[in-house]
């Protein structure tokens, strides 16, 4: 059976746990009359046909032999006045997953009446009905997969369009140019292209900037939405399991475990405050708190060359050896922060920061910009600030600013705008290179193009148009 | 009188510029064609100004002789003046304008007509258009609901036909305007068409109403030249046909003389602007913004001073002068007050006064790729009737409509031109998708992808359709397959030899103030130099081979923009792979649920044939065509 855009779909809409409401949302022609035949109000007739647009009613949800299943609350909402432009139902349960499940079952039971929506069909919808540009697509599938505060604000910036305004404001005055420059080639005697390279090449290295900036925020974007990715390397018995405890523990919130399917690995994502970090956790670190896994050379070279951020534990109280100098030499490019654990053992301490360039450890430099080493002890739990600290100077330049700009998070964006970004340039190089103006529109429409497939917009008859409605055209 | 005069295969309404394209296509290859004109001593006519080219119609004529089309060939035989433009800018936008003898140039083109094998030339008026329903279900799957079977004459004569090309020009339904005077007549005081509008909406044909203008002629012995800056032609000529000998076309030219418009012509304008038929609202038909009468342009841009006039001859059999730049429709006495106000015309005298013309032309959205009208079997439409307006855009679609014409009667595929291939291209899918409120002027920002539609390689582009589909001889079409090979191994060849850093190589670097060589590099590499040129080279290069220069410059175009001539044609391959997603002819749009209601109802009204025509029309936005595509996929599967 192929799926196409005029079958009618369903599907739980919200979480799948024992939360006190659930809902299940039905869209498309047959929704309300796939819906009625399960529903009956207080006095046990099947009447939703006649509800209102916009209502919510009470009743019961009941199965083929008209057994009730639960208590429901049911709202209708006719096309075009609903998120998917289609005529859409909503079924309020009892939540329960068991309950949710058995009401989308009886919901979906005949496939050419209903059937189970596909991921992002709803918003899919949305989009092929017109509701929603794609930024805004996207942004809804962003908010439903945001982890953490930021990515969610993030993802509301896009859905209320801030990053279609600054790029649609991009595209005008790109068009604007090249508006401009066909019009001199077409009508010499009322547009002059003297001066003109010049410029434009100011506006040019404005647009460049302005890119460059979006693109800037497109890492720390990412970052801060999908969280740092993080390795705990050192030897056994350095605090490796006690570390992880601690950021797992109760000053820190396990959002997600998700057991790696592919790897011997648990995945955590860890709050630190408002830093998320993406910790890569091998397995065995886990088993137990006194049964202690070595990790060693092996696991490091493994995981650090995916990591954004690499905690490298040393016990303190221990001279570096071979192995310490082995994982210093694989871990030499990353960022790096060097935790000298068991501060709290003070009268045993042999290694501080000022003496681990000695010898052995002369592969990372610890005074460089990747570098940062501080002094933790887990037993005491101190050292977690400063740890914060140290990932807020190694990845946010010190400053981790609220959600007050608009980042790029979204991978089809960053390409799209990494094209915009090198056409622009050729722009500048044409500009640089004395080619006639002509010329420039190759780059300039490329430029423009790339920018309007991040908003889905396609070039069409709007140059001509410009063309026609800015300026004066001679014979 | 219901009488069969004659039966033929094609009938061309129209002896004008598209008219003469259309019936020496369809005569040549091999149709029984007759030409209909309300006067045969006025064919080829060019009732406006008197040149054949410029800004993107020099493309035009260099892509109608690719493809084996008249008018660079008639050009070349009756110019007074030639001159290639905008040549400080790139080769995408330099385009060649010539100067034409308007009575050579008409004269010339009928006696080719008259020549021509399998063609007729009728002096008389069609008043109607005759049809009859269509029956086999195949064709009305296509959508057509009628057939062409003949042309009715004002005699009452019919001539029945296969199919029959409307090249109506500006004829229908003409009247012209000077002021408070109004001529029911067409151009210049001709005959105008009055019946076959009527034929044409009993039919089922939509029409609108669009206007434009001409300037005065004036005596030129009552012009003072020495006020104005003359203007020279080219030394040496290029010719616009690929097929004349460039030596054929060296000799004396005339000259133009450029003037301008000042603060008292624009005053005497703006005095009596309430006299202009359009300001008084005389005037139903849209005019062309981008060709604007004197008065517009003074009424829309207030702060421009003055605008340029250039005083261009007629022809060497009369003295009268073209005043480009100020057509106009105010009354007499207020143009001769206006003309007079500018430097050297102080005294000029005026043989033809200026005027506006309206006209019935067709809503091209009725248009099918081929410029067949859709519904109608057999019917096709070109030039000015099609709402387009300039000769070369007539010349291009009667040349379009000519082909397609004959290869529907010979049972053979049309032909396609797509917006990377030609201008022509550009101008049919602009009148096919578009809704044009106003007459369609070529222009090079029409096009998108210009550089790859350079008028100095029409050749390359379009003569291999033109030969298949039999205009172009066989000996013609093999001298392009030559030089295509010949441009190749030159490239390869330029890329291929490397000169290192040696005296002479230095000496001749600095010589031409270019940067001596650091490393050893291509011969390829020296001509992306700017102040470099293959000419140049020659004396480091002596194994060069002897080419011709229409090879050399070739070579040296690919070579030096290579990067953006690649960039460009990566833009063309992403739009060719929207064209190439085809919309069956019998979709029904009702099915597409999703659909909004505009873009349906202008689906319906457009009806593309492919993803990338639909995408171009207005009304239809991406979302629209997202879920086309997503419904074509569909039925893909399905079926």
């Amino acid at each position: 059976m192929i799926h196409t855009n005029e079958d009618t779909i369903a599907a739980i809409a919200t979480a799948m746990s024992d939360a006190g409401i659930g809902i299940i949302r039905v869209s498309g022609k047959k929704a309300i009359s796939c819906v009625s035949k399960y529903y009956i109000n207080s006095k046990k007739v099947h009447d939703l046909e006649e509800h209102e647009a916009g209502t919510i009613k009470f009743g019961f949800f009941i199965d083929d032999d008209e057994n009730i299943i639960d208590e429901v609350m049911v709202s209708v909402m006719k096309a075009p006045h609903s998120y998917t432009r289609e005529d859409v139902v909503e079924v309020n349960t009892h939540g329960g997953s068991l309950v949710m499940q058995q009401v989308l079952k009886l919901l979906t039971s005949d496939e050419n009446v209903c059937r189970l929506a596909e991921p992002g069909e709803f918003t899919k919808r949305a989009f092929l009905n017109g509701r929603i540009d794609l930024t805004r697509a996207e942004a809804v599938m962003d908010i439903i997969e945001a982890k953490n505060e930021f990515a969610l604000k993030n993802s509301e910036k896009q859905l209320r369009g801030s990053m279609r305004d600054l790029i649609h404001s991009l595209r005008e005055k790109i068009l604007y140019e090249m508006a401009f420059i066909e019009s001199a080639l077409d009508d010499p005697e009322n547009y002059n292209l003297d001066g003109y390279p010049e410029k434009l090449s100011g506006n040019l290295s404005r647009w460049i900037s302005k890119t460059k900036k979006l693109l800037g925020t497109a890492d720390e974007g990412r970052l801060r939405t999908s969280g740092i990715v993080t390795v705990i390397v050192g030897k056994p018995n350095s605090g490796k399991s006690s570390l992880l405890n601690v950021l797992t523990g109760e000053e820190t919130a396990i959002v997600t475990d998700i057991a790696g399917t592919t790897r011997d690995v648990i995945e955590h994502d860890v709050k630190i405050s408002d830093l998320l970090l993406h910790v890569i956790d091998t397995a065995g670190i886990r088993e137990a708190t006194d049964k202690i896994e070595a990790i060693g050379v092996d696991r490091a070279k493994k995981y650090a060359s995916d990591a954004d951020l690499i905690l490298y534990v040393i016990d303190s109280t221990r001279e570096l050896d071979e192995e310490d100098k082995q994982i210093a030499e694989i871990i030499k490019d990353k960022k790096v922060i060097v935790l000298l654990n068991k501060s709290d053992l003070e009268e045993n301490i042999i290694l501080t920061k000022e003496n681990l360039t000695d010898n052995i450890f002369s592969a990372i430099n610890i005074d460089g910009e990747n570098t940062r080493v501080i002094q933790t002890s887990m037993l005491n739990e101190s050292g977690i600030n400063d740890l914060k600290q140290a990932i807020v100077e190694l990845f946010f330049n010190g400053h981790l600013v609220p959600c007050e700009e608009m980042y790029v998070t979204n991978l089809r964006h960053k390409k799209l705008l990494e094209n915009a970004l090198s056409s622009l340039m050729l722009v500048e190089q044409s500009v640089e290179d004395g080619m006639s103006e002509d010329f420039y529109a190759i780059d300039l429409m490329n430029a423009y193009k790339y920018l309007g497939e991040i908003l889905g917009e396609e070039v069409g008859e709007d140059l001509v148009n410009e063309i026609f409605s800015k300026f004066c055209m001679g014979k | 009188m219901d009488k069969i005069i004659e039966s033929v295969d094609v009938c061309i309404i129209g002896a004008g510029h598209a008219g003469c394209e259309a019936a020496l296509a369809c005569a040549r290859l091999g149709l029984s064609t007759m030409i209909f004109t309300v006067s045969a001593d006025n064919i080829a006519f060019m009732p406006c100004n008197p040149h054949i080219g410029g800004s993107s119609k020099g493309h035009l004529v260099r892509e109608i002789d690719a493809l084996g089309g008249e008018m660079g060939k008639n050009i070349d035989k009756t110019f007074l003046q030639s001159k290639m433009l905008n040549t400080s800018k790139g080769p995408a936008v330099h385009s060649l304008r010539a100067q034409a003898d308007k009575l050579q140039y008409s004269l010339s083109m009928k006696k080719i007509l008259e020549n021509q094998e399998n063609l007729t030339i009728k002096q008389t008026e069609v008043v109607e258009i005759l049809t009859s329903e269509i029956t086999d279900e195949d064709k009305k799957k296509l959508g057509y609901e009628k057939q062409v079977i003949g042309v009715r004459i004002e005699t009452g004569g019919i001539y029945t036909c296969k199919s029959a090309i409307l090249c109506t020009g500006t004829y229908l339904k003409a009247r012209c305007l000077c002021g408070e005077s109004i001529t029911y007549t067409g151009p210049n005081g001709m005959q105008p068409s009055n019946k076959l509008s009527k034929s044409l909406l009993d039919i089922g044909i939509g029409l609108r109403r669009f206007k434009t203008g001409t300037p005065a002629r004036m005596d030129g012995n009552s012009i003072d030249y020495s006020k104005m800056e003359e203007q020279f032609g080219d030394t040496p000529v290029v010719p616009f046909s690929f097929s004349t000998n460039p030596e054929d076309v060296q000799k004396p030219q005339m000259s133009c003389y450029l003037t301008y418009t000042n603060e008292k012509t624009h005053e005497i304008i703006r005095a009596n602007i309430d006299r202009s038929p359009i300001y008084a609202g005389v005037i139903e038909g849209v005019g062309p913004r981008y060709c604007p009468s004197i008065e517009d342009k003074v009424v829309k841009f207030p702060d421009k001073i003055r605008h340029q006039v250039f005083i261009e001859p007629e022809g060497t059999f009369t003295n009268e002068m073209y005043v480009d730049g100020m057509s106009s429709s105010m009354p007499e006495d207020v143009q001769i007050q206006m003309y007079r106000s500018v430097p050297g015309l102080e005294h000029c005298k005026i043989v033809k006064n200026a005027y506006a013309i309206e006209y019935d032309c067709l809503c091209s959205g009725q248009l099918s790729p081929t410029l067949e009208i859709r519904q109608i079997r057999g019917l096709f439409s070109a030039g000015q009737f099609n709402g387009s307006s300039g000769y070369e855009e007539a010349a291009a679609q009667g040349l379009y409509a000519g082909i397609n014409c004959a290869m529907q009667i010979k049972n053979k595929p049309y032909i396609t031109i797509d917006r990377s291939e030609g201008y022509i291209g550009v101008l049919v899918d602009d009148l096919v998708t578009k809704d044009n409120l106003e007459p369609y002027r070529m222009m090079t920002s029409r096009a998108e992808y210009r550089l790859l539609l350079r008028q100095d390689n029409a050749d390359i582009r379009l003569r291999k359709k033109g030969y298949e589909a039999g205009l172009i001889s066989e000996e013609e079409y093999q001298s392009l397959l030559l030089k295509e090979e010949q441009i190749k191994e030159e490239i390869d060849r330029l890329k291929s030899i490397r000169v290192g850093a040696a005296k002479n190589i230095q000496e001749f670097m600095i010589e031409h103030g270019s940067t001596p060589l650091k490393t050893a590099c291509t011969l390829a590499e020296l001509i992306c130099r700017p102040e470099l040129s293959y000419d140049d080279l020659a004396p480091i290069d002596p194994d060069r081979p002897k080419l011709s220069k229409a090879v050399t410059d070739q070579v040296e175009i690919n070579i030096r923009y290579e990067g953006y001539i690649t960039r460009q044609e990566a833009q063309v391959s992403a739009f060719k792979k929207m064209e190439e997603k085809k919309i069956p002819a019998d979709i029904n749009y009702d099915d597409v649920s999703s659909l909004r209601i505009e873009a349906r109802q202008r689906l319906k009204q457009f009806r593309p044939v492919n993803i990338g025509q639909a995408s171009r029309i207005s009304g239809v936005n991406p979302a629209d065509v997202s879920v086309l595509l997503v419904y074509l996929d569909a039925q893909k599967k399905n079926n």
